[in-house]
Formats: structure tokens, sequence, C-alpha cells
């Protein structure tokens, strides 16, 4: 180290150390080689203080978290003093001794940071007796499994999903020593406004929460002769695979990852770019059409389940601009389902797909009701990166010493496109590669656009085409894709483009990838998608003659009625919460009438108040209690059409007292002679009726 | 809180004192409620009809029907009901509906004193006629509390008629916000709310910062259970608060204070409102205080019960809506903090010291107390004490002269004086230490405290007799601050949980020598490790206790033996034969028949039998059964 | 003793006045304690569904409004009786004590400490009333009783389930 004069350094344990921008003590003991256990520091989060792990002595003011205390010349730092070495045992041992100690069987045993920490720090026993209060393991979410007997309160799981994604589906809740982590009223994480993107469970240090496993599913079908296993693997699982391995982050093991998925037992080996190839085509075309008629701008891309549930939640009103594409998996799944049985001559329920994704939230989707059908799902099994290497593991394969192999066909060929799909703003660019050739009929010079590549989480690029400017977006994070949907919803930008991915740093940094301790993995990883793309003999989606094929021999044209029908879905406004509203009138009569009066924000600003009273009222004076029920609901999520009265199967929107006792004096007269006056139209999609 | 204020409307009528006329007034605390002053209020109304008199009877502080001269509490509940009758200052204690007649009779018209009635001293065993000339009032001095229990609070004129909003005005149009800075930082005014930081040094610190808004906040979240100071100040003087934080706002330049009050407290919640609503209609608040140009808004919040809300990062979290959990300082409030805006955050009784500051100014004040902890300090005296109640001292005013004068001595279990029983106080709170009686010397200040290992603290006083377990009272404190802990820290959150456990063992018979140096180790680690102020002072009980009766927790892990009897477990109950009398009370109360003997005869208590219910203590009258 | 404050208002009424009580907040999240504290005066405790309309309202996750909710001693998530007692057990209080009474509360109304869930009574242990001068302190919904025993405690129990059983 240069030395450099005292004014801007601090001393830490005697020797001096440059003050170089760091935020924190923290940062610039790690700097120095020293590495302070933590659990809840991050530096992508806001400093928590809460694990005390931390602790240095200043001289001159004693005992300090080094993660919340800013470096100032001339400190001079004492990191592993008698006394704080003391002080982090017994955190330590305080944690353990309130903790589920069933280390071998745990799922992050081997990646456990309290594991880790107790080892480096040398507890050797616990002094202190045994509190764990067991609860149990909330197993409702398709995503994440939450064992609240391994949770150490550190709460990096609250801040991320605060202050990353803005969901807080998590929070604390009660004091003390019964202080916990839960979704909200202590329901299951399943029943709440979670998106499934699973980034709690990136920075949970134990096993608190963590990836919902379905690989035993998987094995199950895997041991079966009589089914056809097919496995689909996503873009980014190529380049985070290897570090399961004691690979680098962003080693390309495309090869040996195919060559044990085979080994493994799987019937066929595709590659999910191909079907990102696919929504390419479908994706570009629709926006092009979009583009042209000026109309549901800006197109959001919709491959990321999280981003489609968070809209689904909070933006239904941008519902209809997202694209009606389904995702890479589930157009892929739908395909296979369709085509696979007269290709290898098998029975569709003979049929099993399995996905490999970087991410949680794909579990979810492949339950998507409206993705099964008939009791059969487009995708059957989800099993992520970090679940693939666990089995390549079980299964006592040496994945470093591999031959590599290639992904079966046709289904496996891809172009470097949609591989881009892995990273934040290869949807763009692989949309931009198509689009550009379609709008000019001319072979592009260079297939890369560089402009929207990058680090940050919100980007913005404006691209030339034809004379035509296109103005992109590119978000990954949630909390950057709120900022963008409120200026959407609100009109002040004129994006044409807006790709989302909720995760930050797209699909590499999703969830189910393996759990990084090196800072730069994201990056590694971005790169290792960069020179995969680089590395295919073809770059743009449009090239990739197997999906060409697969439009002259089945789907017929881009966009049309067989493609929509296979490869189009549509969205639904969702409740945050599934409530019962509040009742406000009701009797004992057996066929009652319902009626729900809104009165969410919007709703109750345009006077759904003075409606719901409008109702009440009537109601009583006509003595209608064995007839109706009269309930508050918080949000139909109809906004802009408030108020919203829904009365039987009739939703009223701009809803006046007049209007809605109109409307629940029709219904009435109607239940009575037996039938509905009218039905609820789906407004969220037209496309697909 | 009381009926008086559930049930009656605000009257009109405001009936003056007319000079040498006699007036009553009926003390309607929280205290005298209770023991039944409304009964003694509607006798005196009755009794007057009936007689056609016309006497001014006023109930005091609660009624609103005849709003004059309502006062504060004077802290001395428990000889309620109080009745005070001016000009003669005759002050009755315990008054009873049926004595109402004979103090008419007797004092209204004729002037004489119905002796039998006045407060007797047990020390001196005289008569007290006035307040003046009780012990419990004349060793006091109340600079803090003068106005509380003379002037009405809720009356704003008759605050502006004691010098009221003088200093404040001073404040806002003639000293610039360095002046008044200055001028406190010489006074030496240590914040009261616990760790006693110059005051003048944290204003300083929020009136360098450059930012254009800035806020003031007034912590009232007294959480200490057993010390209600503030409460008394916010109840009986609320407008010189307001003053306080009003030249607060000026030296640091905010124009915004959150006022946060316990939500304990109704009437003092209650008061702070109309104090600010009273002050704002008058001009003293509002867009132009003072008529100085400057603004000046006060926002009133109830808190909603969290003893670690008085931790000022946590303060400022639960009025910005969110949990009351610490942050990390630094940043301090004074640099980023309600809303990440400089912050001076100043407790209730420091805040209502700055008036009187500013107009006498810090010479006078360095006056009172001692050279590092100049002023007065009020105290909640309560425990086994003959006087409990709110007091007021000069700092450096000894450990005895509390305890023993103003105190008036240390009680017995059932409330009598007893001599040679006196074996701690408890100081500060769940935050603080236990003083023993080798320092009935000891000067009470900020200094003198930290040196035998005790805090000023909120100013809790809590005085115990020889038959208090002291492993039992750490054990309340640390059930108490493991139950008010908020949860985040790994320190606090589990290791008030693990000490408090380890002092089950203790009680319950179960721990070793080698429990006692854990509970030192955890202790210091919780202690010098915490987050935040309230975990690095919850082992203090423990430790302060463990230091000074050590051989307390010796008997019980040792022998297996609490030498009070308070731990039931380790309870050994013995009839001394030298005070048993034979009279066989116990032998007939006892549910197991476990005590035997002859009429006349020392009785045998058979331990094996015995359940430990205390049924033969409670029964004995001459304290011949011990250990229970 | 009388009866806990009730408002008698029906549930229109009452969700009515939680739209005002937001309104008169400005619906900003920062005034979440406040408006729970009147909503809670409203109903008596906080309902799951209330709770979930404010979190709406003021655009603050439901999670963190529960957590709001359960960290403050004074939100109550689940219905009150008509009488709440209140023991306080303050130091004063403790050390004069009051863990006894609280014994014999629980014994005049036949529950346990593990579940003293009873429907006309709610007994609650507060930290400190701020009434030391007379402990130890017992509060019965408004009215203040000091130097309370265990004895007329239990008699104070006694007296509101007899004046009840009165009223069926």
């Amino acid at each position: 180290m240069t030395k450099k004069p005292v004014e801007n350094t601090v001393s830490i344990n005697g020797r001096p150390v440059a003050i170089e921008g760091e935020r924190n003590l923290l940062e610039i003991i790690r700097k120095a080689g020293i590495d302070l256990p933590t659990f809840c520091y991050h530096s992508d989060l806001s400093v928590y203080g809460a694990c005390r792990l931390c602790l240095v002595e200043i001289e001159g003011r004693g005992i300090v978290g080094s993660c919340s205390t800013p470096p100032e010349p001339g400190m001079k730092i004492k990191t592993h003093t008698e006394e704080i070495r003391e002080i982090r045992k017994i955190s330590v041992e305080l944690l353990l001794a309130n903790h589920d100690n069933n280390c071998p069987t745990c799922y992050k045993s081997n990646n456990c940071q309290l594991q880790r920490i107790a080892r480096q720090l040398g507890v050797e026993s616990i002094r202190f007796g045994q509190v764990l209060d067991r609860k149990p393991v909330d197993t409702s979410s398709p995503s994440v499994t939450r064992d609240p007997n391994k949770c150490v309160l550190c709460g990096d799981c609250v801040r991320v999903c605060s202050e990353i994604q803005e969901v807080g589906a998590i929070d604390f809740a009660h004091r003390g020593h019964q202080a916990s982590v839960l979704p909200a009223f202590g329901k299951d994480l399943g029943e709440v406004e979670c998106v499934n993107c699973g980034q709690c469970t990136v920075v949970c240090p134990t096993g608190a929460l963590t990836p919902r496993s379905e690989m035993e599913e998987v094995w199950k079908d895997l041991m079966n002769p009589d089914l056809c296993v097919v496995v689909c693997v996503a873009p980014a699982v190529r380049v985070g695979l290897g570090e399961s391995f004691e690979m680098d982050p962003g080693t390309i093991t495309t090869g040996q990852m195919a060559a044990s998925l085979k080994m493994l037992g799987f019937d066929q080996v595709y590659d999910t770019s191909f079907a990102a190839d696919l929504t390419i085509f479908e994706e570009g075309s629709e926006f092009l059409q979009r583009k042209a008629k000026g109309e549901k701008l800006p197109q959001f891309t919709s491959c990321c389940p999280g981003w489609v549930k968070f809209t689904e939640q909070y933006y239904p009103e941008l519902l209809e601009k997202l694209s009606t594409c389904k995702s890479p998996q589930q157009m892929f799944g739908a395909l296979l389902k369709d085509r696979l049985p007269e290709m290898l001559g098998i029975a569709k329920e003979k049929i099993r797909i399995v996905s490999v994704m970087p991410c949680t939230a794909k579990k979810y989707e492949a339950k998507r009701p409206e993705f099964i059908h008939d009791g059969i799902a487009d995708v059957d099994h989800v099993i992520t990166t970090q679940e693939l290497a666990r089995m390549i593991k079980a299964a006592g394969i040496l994945f470093s010493d591999l031959t590599p192999e290639s992904f079966d066909m046709p289904f496996g060929f891809a172009t470097g496109a949609g591989v881009l799909f892995g990273n934040s703003g290869g949807v763009t660019e692989a949309v931009l590669r198509f689009a550009a050739e379609k709008v000019t009929g001319k072979q592009l010079q260079s297939f890369e656009f560089k402009q929207v590549r990058g680090e940050s989480g919100l980007r913005e690029a404006a691209i030339t085409i034809d004379g035509v400017q296109l103005k992109l977006a590119v978000v990954s994070g949630l909390k950057n894709a709120k900022t963008v949907a409120e200026q959407v919803r609100k009109g002040t930008c004129e994006y044409d483009i807006v790709e989302v991915m909720a995760c930050p740093q797209g699909c590499i940094g999703g969830a189910g990838q393996p759990v990084s301790r090196n800072p730069h993995a994201k990056k590694m990883r971005t790169k290792g998608i960069y020179d995969a793309d680089k590395m295919m003999p073809l770059h743009k989606s449009q090239e990739n003659i197997f999906v060409a094929d697969c439009y002259a021999k089945f789907l017929g044209d881009v966009g049309g009625d067989k493609a929509h029908h296979l490869l189009h879905t549509h969205y639904q406004s969702r409740r945050r919460l599934p409530d019962e509203g509040i009742a406000f009138f009701s009797g004992n009569g057996g066929q009652r009438l319902k009626v729900d009066v809104c009165l969410g924000t919007n709703c109750f600003i345009k006077g759904a108040q003075d409606v719901l009273n409008g109702l009440l009222g009537h109601a009583e004076e006509h003595k209608y209690e064995n007839m109706v029920d009269i309930r508050a609901s918080f949000c139909f999520e109809q906004c802009e059409e408030g108020p919203t009265v829904k009365i039987g199967a009739v939703t009223l929107n701009h809803a006046t007292v007049d209007t809605a006792v109109q409307a629940l004096s029709r219904e009435l007269e109607h239940q009575l002679s037996g039938e509905s006056a009218a039905k609820d139209e789906c407004t969220s999609c037209s496309g697909c009726k | 809180m009381s009926k008086a204020t559930a049930a009656t409307k605000k009257g009109d009528g405001a009936a003056p004192a007319v000079a040498g006329k006699r007036r009553v007034i009926i003390c309607a605390g929280t205290g005298c409620v209770s023991t039944g002053a409304l009964k003694v209020y509607d006798a005196f109304m009755r009794e007057l009809k009936k007689r056609a008199l016309n006497f001014d009877v006023i109930l005091k502080p609660e009624s609103e029907n005849l709003h004059l001269s309502k006062s504060g509490c004077q802290g001395f509940c428990q000889m309620g009901p109080l009745v005070t009758i001016v000009p003669d200052d005759i002050f009755y204690t315990k008054v009873s509906a049926d004595d109402v007649e004979e103090i008419v009779e007797k004092t209204l018209l004729k002037g004489e004193v119905v002796e039998w009635l006045l407060y007797n001293d047990p020390g001196t065993k005289q008569f007290c006629r006035g307040t003046q000339d009780i012990p419990f009032y004349q060793r006091q001095m109340r600079y803090v509390l003068k106005e509380c229990g003379l002037i009405d609070p809720e009356d704003l004129n008759e605050y502006i008629s004691h010098k009221g909003y003088e200093a404040a005005k001073k404040a806002f149009l003639s000293m610039t916000p360095e002046a008044v800075c200055n001028e406190i930082t010489a006074s030496g005014l240590r914040g009261r709310g616990g760790g006693g930081f110059p005051t003048g040094r944290k204003w300083d610190a929020a009136r360098i910062q450059p930012a254009a808004k800035k806020y003031v906040i007034c912590n009232g979240d007294e959480g200490d259970p057993g010390a209600f100071m503030d409460r008394s100040v916010m109840e009986g003087n609320p407008h010189s608060v307001i003053e306080g934080v009003m030249i607060a706002a000026r030296a640091i330049g905010a124009d915004e204070a959150y006022m946060y009050v316990r939500a304990e407290y109704p009437l003092a919640v209650k008061r702070m409102y109309k104090a600010v609503a009273d002050a704002e209609a008058a001009g003293i608040l509002g867009h132009n205080a003072f008529e100085s140009g400057m603004k000046m808004k006060c926002i009133v919040m109830e808190g909603a019960g969290a003893f670690v809300c008085g931790e000022e990062t946590a303060l400022i979290a639960s009025i910005e809506g969110m949990r009351g959990m610490p942050v990390p300082k630094p940043p301090f409030p004074a640099q980023s903090g309600l809303w990440g805006k400089p912050t001076v955050i100043n407790n209730v009784e420091t805040l209502a010291q700055v008036p009187r500051i500013l107009l006498d100014g810090a010479e006078e004040y360095r006056k009172i107390g001692t050279a590092t902890s100049p002023g007065t300090k009020t105290f909640a005296l309560t425990g086994h004490v003959v006087n409990t109640g709110l007091i007021e001292v000069p700092f450096g005013t000894t450990l005895g002269e509390i305890v023993l004068n103003i105190g008036g001595g240390v009680t017995d279990d059932q409330g009598k004086k007893t001599k040679d029983i006196f074996k701690a106080v408890q100081i500060g709170g769940p935050s603080g230490g236990c003083l023993t009686p080798e320092m009935l010397d000891l000067p009470l200040d900020f200094d003198s405290l930290r040196t035998v290992g005790a805090m000023v603290g909120s100013g809790g006083l809590v005085v115990m007799n020889q038959k208090t377990c002291m492993v039992s009272v750490a054990r309340f404190f640390m059930e108490f601050t493991q139950r008010e802990s908020c949860g985040k820290c790994v320190l606090c959150r589990e290791g008030t949980r693990q000490l408090l456990s380890l002092l089950d063992d203790v009680i319950e018979g179960r721990a070793t020598p080698a429990t006692l140096s854990l509970m030192e180790q955890l202790g210091r680690a919780v202690q010098k490790g915490s987050l935040c102020g309230l975990g690095k002072t919850a082992p203090n009980p423990v430790l302060s206790t463990l230091k000074y009766f050590r051989h307390e927790y010796e008997s019980h892990v040792n022998d297996k033996h609490c030498l009070t009897g308070r731990c039931k477990v380790l309870a050994k109950p013995l009839i001394n034969a030298v005070k048993c009398k034979g009279c066989a009370m116990c032998v007939t109360v006892c549910p197991v028949g476990a005590i035997t003997g002859a009429k006349k005869l020392p009785h045998k208590l058979n331990q094996e039998a015995c359940i430990k219910c205390g049924a033969c203590t409670a029964k004995c009258k001459f304290n011949a059964i011990e250990g229970i | 003793m009388q009866a806990a404050t009730e408002t008698h208002a029906t549930p229109a009424e009452k969700f009515a006045n939680v739209c005002s009580i937001l309104e008169k907040h400005g619906r900003h999240p920062a005034r979440l304690i406040p408006i729970l504290q009147a909503v809670q005066e409203e109903y008596g405790y906080l309902p799951e569904e209330v709770l979930a309309y404010v979190g709406v309202a003021l655009d603050v996750p439901a999670a963190r409004v529960y957590g709001v909710a359960t960290f403050y001693a004074h939100f109550a998530l689940e219905p009150r009786g008509k009488y709440i007692v209140r023991l306080c057990n303050g130091t004063a209080c403790h050390v004069k004590k009051s863990i006894p009474i609280l014994d014999a509360l629980y014994r005049a109304l036949g529950v346990t400490e593990k579940k003293p869930k009873h429907e006309l009574i709610t007994i609650e242990i507060v930290a400190c009333l701020g009434a030391c001068g007379l402990a130890p302190v017992l509060v019965i919904n408004e009215d203040v009783y000091g130097q309370m025993t265990p004895a007329r405690a239990a008699k104070l129990i006694d007296e509101i389930l007899e004046k009840e059983a009165a009223l069926v």
C-alpha cells in the first residue's frame, strides 16, 4: 500500500489505510483485507446496524458499528480486541440459542452465513439455553419457502423487498423477542402481494428464506420410464451454473450443462433461447403494429412474471400496454405440448416439460391457471439453476470434467439474440435487431446495440431507424419500474418500448442463480451472456431458421390466429390482499344479491362514499335486508372508471347514487325473475375473443 | 381521566377571587379523585346550599365547571383527598365527605383549624397547618414545578401574568440564535432525559447546519415505569414547555415542532392540545410569532406505547409513522433527524427550564445546583417511603436528605415507618442502578451518580426496604426491557431475553456460580455492543445489583435460599421463637397444617409441608415468621 | 364504574368515520400512527380489513401497517371487552405488590395468565400510569382506583359481573 499523507488515512490495527471515498469504516476495513463478519450489511441496501458483528473500537470513541460510521482522517481503529471478539462471539451464540440448528439438513448448509461466521469466530459451544419457540414453516408460495425458525432478523429481506422492489410484501412485526419478519397480518406468503421475485432469498444469510424446491417432483418424473421428460434451459443459467462448481461467475458452461442434463436422464434437452427468438417474432411484430397505429405505447415487455404480477397488482390501468406475448417459458411450453406429441409420437399426457430457470417467479408463472388446460400444464416443473446444480451433485456427476455436448434439435437451436434475454437490455436489443431489419428491409451492418447496455437499473436510449426515432427505457428492479410506470401513467414520458425485469441486472441476477459472495458476480455473468452472443453463429432472431420453419409448417402468420392462441395471453387486475371487504348491510335470506362498492382512493375521491350511503339508505328504506348484502371493497382496480360498483354480475362504472340505486332495483327485479340483467364483460383483453 | 372531565361541560362563570373571603380548593387530581375528592366536593356544595352560604368551592385541577385556580397535582397524592382553605393556608389531608360539615362550621365560618384533619408529620409528630410547615414541601426547591399548583394550566393569561412567554418574546425579537445558544451553553443546562448531554452544545450543533428546514421535538414519552415528572409539568404548566420549545426553535432556526406526549397521560395530552391552540389564537404560535415575521408551528402527537421511543432516533421513526426502531448514529439528529432535517430533541423538563434561564440569565441559574450539574431536578419518589410523590431539589442534594427528610423515612410492607430497614434506592428506572445505605451522603448529580454505576436517568427514585429481594428487582427491570426492546439488534433482543432467563435460573434455584459470571459477561457485551441507549443501559439493573448485592445472589445460588422469602422456590420460612407468642393465629390460617405448637409456646413450622403461601406472615401480629 | 365508551355506530357509519379520519390526516403515510389511534377509538380495536383499507388508502404496504400496529402496545388487533381493566405494573406498583392483584383478577374472572380472554372484561398490564403515589393502581375504563389490594380488586370484578348479569 502506498503511503498517503496522514490526513487522508485512518489507522487500522496500527497500519495506515488511505481513505478513498469509502462510505463507512466497514468498506475501508474490507478494502484493507480484513473480512469483518456481517449479516445485515449490503452495499445496495440502506445501513441497518442490527447484527452488531462489524463492531470496531475507535480510540477516544469506544466501540461503534463500522457499517454506520464514516471514516474520518486520523481515526485509530482496532478490529479485533479481546472485548470485541467476545462481543461478536456472544452475538453469534445468542443467535444460535434461538435458531433451528439442524444444519446438515438445511437447504443453506455450506452456504449459510451464520454457519460460516460461527466457524470463523471460533464459536465452539453455546453458553446460553435454547429459547427457540418453534413455528410452522410456510410453504404456501410456489416460489419461496419461509422458515421462521432460521431467521436472524437481519432485515435484509425486508429492505430488499421495500428498497429495491418497492413491494413490501414482508416486514417486521411485533417487538422484543417476539419480533419477526412476517407477511401482512401474519398470513402466509402465498396469500399476500409478494411478486415471487425471490430477491429476499438472495440476501437471506441463513435458511430462513429459500427458493421453493421442485427437485423431488423432477426426480420422480425422470425415474418414470413411461414419461418423456423434456428440459428447457433459460439463457442466464449457462453463465451461472458453473459457480456451483467452483468456477468463476460468468463462465459459459452451455456444453457441460447439456451433457449433464442428458446424463440426468432428460429425454430432450432444449434451449429456451429458441423460444426467446420466437418471442421476438411475435413481440417485435406486435410492437411494429402498435407503433404504426400509434396506440398502446409504450409497449412494456412481458417476459418477466414478477413484473407482470407487479403490474397486475399496482398498475392495472397499464395492463393494456403490456405486450400480450407469453414469456419464452410459457410460449415454449405451449408450443412443445402442441408439437411434440406429433413429432415424437408420444401422447401429450406422457410428456413432461421441465424448465431450468434463473428465477423463482417462473415457478409461480407455470402455475398460473391460464397456462393449465384441462389439468395439463404447459410447463410441468420449474427448477432453478441452484436446484439443477444440486441434482447434478446428487447424481454424482463431475460437472467440471464433462465433455461438452449440444442441445437437441430443432428446439435447441437459438441465435445470440435469444441468449441476450438473460441480460437486462437483452430483450430490447433483440427487438431492435429484429425491427431495424423489418423496417428498413436492409441487413444491419453491426448487430450490436450497445446504447441499451449498461449497469444502471434505469437506462434510456434513443435510436433512429430509417428516420424514425425510437425512445427506449431499459429497467431492472421493480422500484425503477415503478418510477417509469408512474411517468407513463401521468403521461410525462414518451417511450416506445419499456423493457422491465424485476431482478436487478435482469435474469442473470435472478433469485434462482447460485448465491455468490463475489461482489462482481452479476457484472461477470452479464459479460458471459454478451460473450455467448458473440460466439454464436447467428445473432438475430429472424435468422433462426427453425423458428421460421415453425411458422411455415404450422403457426401460420406471425401474430395470426394460431400464433395468437398458442403464444399470447391476457392479464387480470389483481387485488393485493384477498379480502372480504367490510360488510355493512346483510340479513339472513337465502339468495341475496351481492353489492360491492369500491372505496379505493380514486373511487373515494370521486364520491364513492355518497354512492355507498345512497345504496344503504335505499336498502334500509325498502327493507332489503333479506335480499341484499352491501359491502365496501377496497379496489376493483378500475380506478380511471370510478366510482365502481358491482351489483351481482354487473359492474357499474362512473356510478352515482341514482344510477346505482336504479341498477340495484333492476338487478333485484331480474333476480326475482331468475336471470341477470347483464354479463360482466372482460375488459382487459379483447384480442382473444 | 376522572369522572369530572367526563361528566362536566365547561362553565362560563369564572368567579374572581375576592380578597379576604375564604375559598375552598379541592384537589381533583387523579390521586385525589380515586380516594373520593368528588364526594367531598358534593358534600361541600350540599352543606353550603343548606346553610345558604356563598363561599367559592373550587375543584382542581380537572374540573371545568368552576375554572378558577385550577392547578397541577402537588405530588402528595397518598394523603388525598386534599382540601386547601385560602387565604388562611390551611391544608387538610385525607378529607372525607363526613368531615365537610365540621370544616364549614369551624374553618369557613369561624376561621378555626380542625386540627385532626391536618397533616401529622410522622417524624416530629407535629400537626402541620399549611404546606409550608410540611417537611415534604419545606425541603424542596420548586423551580420547574414552581407554577404547577399555583396557576391554571388551561389559562394562557395566567401564565402570561407570571412572566409567561416573555423569554420567548425576547428570544424572537431581541436575540440572535447564536446568543440564545450561548446563554444556554453558559447556564450549563444538561438534558434531563437521561444522559445529561449539555443542551447548549446540542442546539449549537443543529444551529450551524445550513438546512432551510429544521425541527424541534419535545420528548414527552416518559416511559420509565415509576416516573411521572414530565407528566406533572405537562399537566401543571404546559405553556412553559411550549415556551421552551419556541426558544429552542429560535436557537436552531426551526419553524416547526412536535410535542410527542405519552398516550397513557390523557390529561397531559389534552392540556398540551389546548395550550397549543390557545397560544396559536393569541398569535404566540403561528405564522407571525410575536409579530416577528417568523413562523412557529407546534404539532401535538400522542405516543402509542413503546418505551424505546424515548430514544431519539426511535422517536423520530415514530413521528414519521413507522415502527419505533432506533437507527445507528451518526448521522446524529442534529445533522439529519426528522425527515432527514436537522432536529433537536429535548425532554419536557429540560425545555421547561429554558424560559427562566433566559429571563434570569445564565449566571443566576448557575447559583442553583452544583458546578457541573446546575439547576434543579425533579424526582418521582416512590416505593417504601413515608411521603411518596413528586419532588424537586437542587442537584447535589444528598440521597439521605431525599429519602429520610423529604421522603420522611423508610416504611415496612404495611406502610409503617420503621428504622433500619432501608435497603436500596433504585434510581433511573430500567436504565439505572441502585444506591445503597452507604451512599446516603452521595450528592445526586450527573457525575457523582456515574461514579457509582448509576445514572440520573428519567428521575425515578424507588425506595426499597429490607424485605425486598434485589434479584427479583433486577428481574422486574429485565422483564420490562426485554419486553420493550424493539427487537432490532441481536445483543439487546436476544441478550435481554437470556439475561432474564439466567435471572430466572437464580430465582428458581437452577443457577450455579457460573451463571453469575455468565450474567456479567453477557451484561457487559449488551452494554457495550447494543445499537441504542435502551440496549446499552438495559443490563444496568442486573450489573448494579450484582455489584452491590452480590451476597444476595450468592445466597440464592450457593445456599438455594432467598433471604427475603420473595423467591418462593428458595424461601425458607422460620418461626422466630423469641418473637412468637404462641397465639396460634398462624396455625389456624395455614392451609396445609404445616405449623404446629401448643398455645403460649413458640410454634414450629414444617418446611417440607409448607407451600410458602404467606398466609401465616400476613396474620402474625408479632412479625415472628421470617423468611417468607 | 362505567362501561367503555362505545360508539353505537352502524358499520357504514364507522367506515365513513374511517374515511373522514383519513381525510383529516390528508391521507399522509407519516400520519399512520394517529390514524390507527383514531381507528381504534372508532372500533375499539384494529380490524384486519380496516387496516388493509388504511394501507391501500395511504399507499403503505399492508405488511408495514401490520408491523406498526403490532409494534406499539396501545394497538389491539383483537376485539376487547366492554370493560378494560388496566393494572399498573410500574416500579412503584410492582414493589407494592401488583402481581398478587393480577392473580386475584384472573381468579375472579376464572381465566388464567396463558388464556386471559374473557368476553366482557379485558385485563391489560400497563408499564406505568404515572400515578405512582397511589401504588398499586388499577384503572377500570376511565376510573382510577389507588392503593389496591387483591381482595378489593376481586370485589371490583365481582361487582362488574353482577351488574352485567343483572342487565341480562
